[in-house]
């Protein structure tokens, strides 16, 4: 075992792949710069810049794939993927379907999500369950460095189109980026066990669609992903303390979701809270809400989400974020 | 109508200070997230910002507070915005990258390239309500880069748009050299879409000013859209705190986090072949290089000291001006950090 930062293990289970895969090539905006370490180690045909160009080269990246490629492509923000919408929605995720079965786009799509340093609504956004919507897209939210690797390794050898999103609070390398710029003035509340962790020496990919439970309780589940997992195990903690047992489970993957995981446990509690970064409505946490419904399975529900543009003003940004005083609130609620 | 150096001066330094103080705040922490300067593009913002009035519009890109600024927007609010104060110009909503003031008529995006079919949309409402009004896009070339941007300009041009683009090339695309991943000319490619496109030194304020008088007039009497291209250089690179330009300033403290892994990762087994990483190696050698060589260490590429030579003749003159405008600022500063909210 080994001990990585977030980012550096994701680089590092990219790495292991290039070195066994000649087909995966990245780019993106500054990739040179972003990517350097990768640069210097395969070269600047397998590692390559791009133009402010999202739809040409997030195409490209999706045709490419078809033709036989396995490019990661990068996006600076997942708020971006909104110039170039089009070549998920209405092409790599109907590759599959349109070609009855025959033909796939096994691009990765990699992209900096979340907020919680600062730099306003337009660039703090999650999405995921706005990408998740669309039948045929994987969309993954790993909340350690392990499973960061290991749903890099796992996405990279998959058939499809996966979206790999990385949060920005867990990773030293965007948050050195977007938020200190080098200063030490700053501080920003990070999940510790999230931002660096032990990762296994060759990585292994994790199964996508497999959720992990974190902690276990017997009066209530809390469901969530990414920050969310590390804000509700906080959260479990302090209920503790007032006697309340809350079990905290991370799906990892938005899309598949692992349903079975969330029946079985929420039917063990009869208590469901979903902890979710991404918007309130038409979202993660009314699916949840759905699955366990359809499964005849009933239960006390509530939600801790997103529910508006997200503030710039860093004691506004931390009320409307899902946080650990939102959490405990939300399941005291619940037990009564 | 000529350009009197003077005022366009006086706003430049004004604009230069407030975001001299801006930086300060930002490495004081106290203000959050990135940080995009519009150091070194004064020049061009106060060239043409200077020539709009009530009913003009401007869209606005990531480097928005020296053009809010000189279009008349109480600095005291923007800097509170930025200080994410619930009186400050949003709110505290919005924050610098989303500055917003609707009495101006004047919208922000981090968008790269957003800017297009924002100012081709304002020049819409112009053209079919406010004859005579203009709207004036602010990008860089980077954006040139951006489909909904040459899209806009095409828009423009057939539409017969009031719009006035201006193309702020500080030959940076984040931090990618932009004449890396740029085809052909930038002039040709608008020329090609049947926009003018007028050549002009961002750095010096009376040309960029009288070119933009003649577009904005052209603009203002329905004969359509015109295509600014100024070259400018970004005193603080992309942002505060980029890394490369920390490196520059400070390399024996930054050096070691980035050649470390950089060394180590080169001689890793698997992977390409040593030909190959040694062309990656080169790419991300020139990148540090050209950082280095990077003209924003000189002079003549700073446009308050371009316009301020020729203002030398006048030395009391100018020394009182300067006195007026840095109390100014300091008064703006000391009254958006006056009583923080609770």
């Amino acid at each position: 075992m080994r001990t990585l930062f977030f980012t550096q293990a994701v680089d590092d289970a990219l790495a292991q792949a290039m070195a066994n895969d000649p087909r995966i090539i990245l780019l993106g905006e500054d990739v040179p710069l972003l990517r350097r370490n990768l640069l210097v180690r395969f070269g600047p045909e397998r590692v390559r810049g791009t133009p402010i160009s999202e739809s040409a080269f997030l195409g490209a990246g999706v045709a490419a794939a078809m033709a036989g490629l396995r490019p990661v492509v990068e996006m600076y923000m997942v708020d971006f993927l909104g110039v170039c919408m089009d070549a998920l929605l209405n092409h790599a995720a109907k590759v599959e379907a349109f070609s009855g079965g025959k033909w796939t786009a096994p691009v990765v799509v990699r992209a900096p999500c979340g907020g919680g340093y600062g730099d306003g609504g337009q660039h703090e956004q999650s999405l995921w369950g706005w990408l998740a919507h669309i039948p045929g897209l994987t969309v993954v939210v790993p909340s350690t460095p392990a499973d960061a690797g290991g749903l890099m390794t796992a996405a990279l050898q998959h058939d499809g189109p996966v979206i790999f999103l990385e949060h920005k609070l867990l990773s030293e390398t965007w948050l050195e980026f977007l938020g200190s710029g080098g200063r030490r003035t700053v501080r920003y509340d990070i999940p510790a066990e999230g931002a660096k962790g032990a990762v296994p020496k060759n990585w292994e990919p994790l199964p996508i669609g497999k959720a992990i439970l974190r902690r276990t309780g017997n009066d209530v589940t809390i469901v969530s992903v990414g920050v969310g997992v590390h804000r509700a195990l906080e959260a479990a903690q302090v209920l503790e303390a007032e006697g309340i047992s809350a079990g905290v489970l991370d799906l990892r993957t938005v899309s598949p979701p692992d349903i079975t995981a969330v029946r079985e446990t929420v039917a063990q509690t009869g208590r469901l809270l979903v902890v979710d970064e991404d918007y309130q409505g038409f979202g993660l946490s009314g699916e949840l809400s759905a699955v366990v419904s359809e499964a005849g399975i009933s239960c006390k529900y509530a939600r801790v989400c997103t529910q508006t543009t997200i503030p710039y003003a860093r004691h506004l940004e931390d009320r409307i974020l899902p946080n650990k005083e939102r959490i405990c609130a939300a399941v005291r609620q619940l037990m009564q | 109508m000529k350009t009197d150096l003077w005022s366009l001066y006086a706003l430049m330094l004004k604009s230069r200070l407030f975001e001299e103080a801006i930086a300060k705040l930002w490495h004081d922490g106290l203000i959050s997230g990135e940080m995009h300067l519009g150091t070194g593009e004064e020049a061009i913002i106060a060239g043409v910002v200077t020539q709009l009035r009530d009913g003009d519009a401007m869209a606005l890109d990531h480097r928005g507070t020296a053009a809010l600024l000189m279009r008349g927007v109480e600095p005291v609010l923007i800097l509170r915005e930025l200080l994410g104060y619930p009186d400050g110009l949003c709110g505290g909503m919005g924050g610098h990258l989303h500055l917003f003031s609707k009495e101006h008529l004047a919208a922000s995006s981090g968008i790269v390239g957003a800017e297009g079919p924002t100012a081709a949309g304002f020049a819409l409402s112009a053209q079919y309500s406010n004859p005579g009004a203009i709207a004036v896009a602010f990008f860089g070339e980077g954006a040139m880069n951006q489909g909904m941007l040459t899209e806009s300009l095409n828009l423009a041009s057939v539409w017969n748009l009031p719009v006035l683009f201006v193309c702020k090339d500080d030959g940076w695309s984040i931090t990618t050299k932009s004449e890396s991943m740029t085809g052909g000319n930038l002039n040709e490619r608008a020329r090609g879409l049947g926009v003018p496109a007028v050549e002009v030194d961002g750095c010096d304020v009376s040309e960029v000013w009288e070119a933009a008088h003649s577009a904005i007039e052209r603009a203002r009497s329905g004969k359509g859209p015109t295509f600014l291209h100024a070259r400018c250089v970004h005193l603080e690179g992309h942002f505060l705190g980029f890394q490369l330009i920390r490196l520059t300033r400070n390399p024996l403290k930054e050096m070691p986090e980035i050649a470390i892994p950089l060394t180590y990762s080169f001689l890793q087994p698997g992977g390409a072949a040593f030909r190959e990483r040694m062309a990656g190696l080169k790419t991300v050698l020139s990148s540090v290089l050209s950082t280095l060589r990077d003209p924003r260490r000189d002079s003549t590429n700073d446009p308050l000291r371009r316009a301020r030579k020729n203002l030398l003749s006048d030395p009391e003159r100018l020394q009182e001006l300067e006195n007026q405008i840095e109390q100014e600022i300091n008064q703006v500063l000391a009254s958006s950090l006056a009583e923080a909210p609770s």
